[in-house]
């Protein structure tokens, strides 16, 4: 299982990928939403990649008032 | 007519099978307009099963499936009638739409909800009619009424309950929570998940593949396996109506059409 920060760098990596942001901008106290640049739906769409890369559930009311990636790998982390 | 293009959505026969694309931005919500034309596609059903063995509802826009009802005409016109016109307004809209989705859900075709992306609210509904759901692995399904004061008012509960067992309705329903689709796949609300952006295409070759079975036959198998929920359909319109006369829906539509949240979507 990947420790804390492994899950961080994979959350990262992912995010710049797929919303075509250099990696090495984003870290993890950064606002997602302003990092990324993406709206409620681009959100949904994070949302549902991590789930199926880290292959948990995360329903998404326990994504209200998340807004830092290091958070955002946290939910994550207790549900592997 | 066999083939329509409107605001809202259009349509078209090829091959045996009627293709129903939605597109209206930004996410297919259904209001007025959306409603008047799917009222024009039920008139030319009849035509169109004649020549039809099959029919694929889609998106063809980017954002998703459907993202439900469209919330802000919703609020927009509450606010500019009395209660009791807002009231008998939305009735009437239910009972029309009602009158759609149970033609759609009757059809002597086989129906195949070929989704993607947002697949929320009345965007479920929508899919929940057709017998088939084939979804791509980026559909995410949500019933988010109960953030508004409201249940699902097209007819998804009821539908939901003939379709799958009855603690899947109340996750979906109680915790306001999103499905992604290998959970949707996992409980039997999707009989396929395909790659993305794929789900067309399954459902095309998936309607080719039913083109070679008896049609009689494919039409009462379906008659015999998927009745009309009537019932509980017509009890859903008067919970919804009663829960909709409570002040809590109107602050509830508020703070969504208001909304400044990042995150809107999520209940």
């Amino acid at each position: 299982m990947p420790n804390n920060d492994q899950t961080l760098d994979e959350i990262l990596t992912l995010a710049a990928a797929h919303f075509r942001v250099p990696r090495e901008k984003l870290s993890a106290d950064d606002d997602f939403f302003k990092a990324l640049g993406i709206d409620s739906l681009q959100t949904l769409d994070l949302l549902t990649r991590l789930e199926h890369h880290f292959h948990v559930e995360l329903p998404d009311y326990e994504l209200q008032g998340v807004t830092d990636f290091r958070t955002l790998a946290g939910k994550i982390q207790a549900r592997l | 007519m066999k083939q329509f293009r409107g605001e809202a959505l259009s349509w078209h026969l090829k091959d045996g099978i009627v293709e129903l694309a939605l597109h209206r931005e930004p996410c297919n919500e259904l209001g007025s307009q959306s409603l008047a034309e799917l009222e024009i596609f039920v008139s030319a059903l009849e035509d169109l099963e004649r020549g039809a063995r099959a029919l694929i509802v889609y998106s063809e826009l980017k954002s998703g499936f459907c993202a439900g009802a469209d919330l802000r005409e919703l609020y927009q016109r509450s606010r500019e009638l009395d209660r009791a016109e807002a009231l008998g307004g939305v009735r009437d809209f239910l009972e029309r739409i009602h009158r759609v989705l149970n033609r759609i859900d009757a059809a002597p075709l086989t129906t195949i909800a070929a989704v993607h992306g947002v697949t929320f609210g009345g965007g479920l509904e929508l899919a929940l009619v057709c017998d088939l759901i084939i979804a791509d692995k980026m559909a995410r399904f949500c019933f988010p009424e109960l953030r508004l004061g409201l249940i699902p008012g097209f007819g998804g509960i009821p539908r939901l309950k003939r379709d799958l067992g009855n603690s899947v309705v109340r996750d979906l329903l109680l915790t306001g929570r999103s499905f992604n689709a290998a959970k949707a796949h996992q409980v039997g609300l999707i009989s396929q998940m395909v790659a993305e952006g794929e789900a067309l295409r399954a459902a095309r070759s998936t309607a080719k593949q039913l083109g070679k079975f008896d049609h009689h036959t494919a039409v009462t198998a379906k008659r015999f396996i998927k009745p009309i929920p009537h019932e509980e359909l017509r009890r859903e319109i008067d919970i919804f109506c009663e829960l909709f006369s409570r002040p809590a829906v109107e602050a509830g539509l508020k703070k969504f059409v208001e909304s400044t949240d990042t995150q809107p979507y999520l209940p």
